[in-house]
């Protein structure tokens, strides 16, 4: 079957994730082997998908990880989880 | 996220472990428990909350939260799954408190849109040390953060926190079918944005002026 640019881009996502059925794919394939414009948008999504996946995107705000962990070292003080095995307390 | 760091951070140590040691009595020990997630941690709550105050406030309750409720931790879920659901729930509610009818209608109505990738002739690859210039990932954070939530918040999950999309569907209460088609439109909206600004940030002859 001949897919339409537009199809194809309905499959981009799919291509990416490898979840295409084996017929589909193969006319995505088929498509992608003529077409540069259909090319071009997956070769720009999936290098989109890459840079965003990277950590370096969003940075740590200066002295995050010291305020976290001295938020929590004042909720640890006094704190304990119930006993393994313990009841609800049910009685007061 | 760092892909490979965080699945070496946690196949190199037995969670399970630490967790059982954490809820016997040794509660100093959840320090090391969340170390490798305070950013992956941080960047969702950004990326849903878009202000670092608002963020950084989230990702502590969310670390707070997942202390306290420590035992409930079933294991079926791996730790860092079970960390994200708790930062996604503790931003929704943030949001939820704050917004607005505006963003709410905008929300619903790009739901049932077509979206339409950028046409390009050809894709010069974007190195990842691009990301270097803060132009290059402010541009990225906007783009992710323009998203309309029902498309961020997949986003996020699937492609930046690595979730699968059933874990994503999952976290979000979604059926798997809607996040695939919501996860398909973030993606295409992000290369109608952002394939045609990075292309242009990127000159032509000097391929690579951040060396
Ligand atoms: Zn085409």
């Amino acid at each position: 079957m001949v897919l339409e640019c537009k199809h194809v881009w309905e499959h981009i996502s799919g291509y990416l994730d490898g979840t295409l059925d084996a017929a589909v794919l193969e006319d995505v394939q088929k498509h992608l082997e003529h077409c540069e414009i259909c090319s071009a948008i997956l070769d720009s999504t999936r290098n989109i998908l890459i840079l965003t996946a990277d950590e370096r995107v969003f940075e740590l705000p200066l002295g995050f990880s010291e305020r976290l962990h001295a938020r929590l070292e004042a909720e640890m003080q006094g704190f304990s989880y119930k006993p393994r095995g313990s009841v609800e307390e049910s009685d007061g | 996220m760092d892909r490979e760091a965080m699945t070496a951070t946690s196949e190199n140590r037995n969670e399970a472990q630490m967790i059982a040691s954490i809820l016997a009595g040794n509660t100093h020990e959840f320090h090391d428990l969340i170390q490798p997630y305070e950013r992956s941690v941080y960047s969702m709550a950004l990326s849903m909350l878009q202000n670092e105050a608002d963020a950084e406030d989230a990702a502590q309750e969310a670390f707070l939260k997942a202390f306290r409720s420590l035992e409930k931790f079933r294991g079926e879920a791996k730790f860092s799954t079970w960390l994200i659901s708790i930062t996604l729930n503790e931003a929704r509610s943030r949001l939820r408190r704050k917004k607005t009818a505006k963003t709410e209608s905008l929300d619903e109505l790009n739901e049932g849109g077509h979206v339409s990738p950028a046409l390009l002739r050809d894709w010069r690859e974007i190195p990842s040390e691009a990301l270097e210039r803060q132009e290059v990932r402010l541009m990225l954070q906007d783009a992710i953060g323009d998203l309309p939530l029902i498309y961020r918040e997949v986003f996020v999950l699937r492609d930046m926190e690595d979730l699968s999309v059933n874990q994503s569907a999952e976290a979000l209460g979604i059926s798997v079918a809607a996040a695939k088609v919501r996860l398909h439109r973030a993606r295409l909206m992000l290369q109608k944005r952002l394939a045609p600004q990075l292309k242009q940030v990127m000159p032509k002859r000097r391929w690579f002026p951040w060396f």
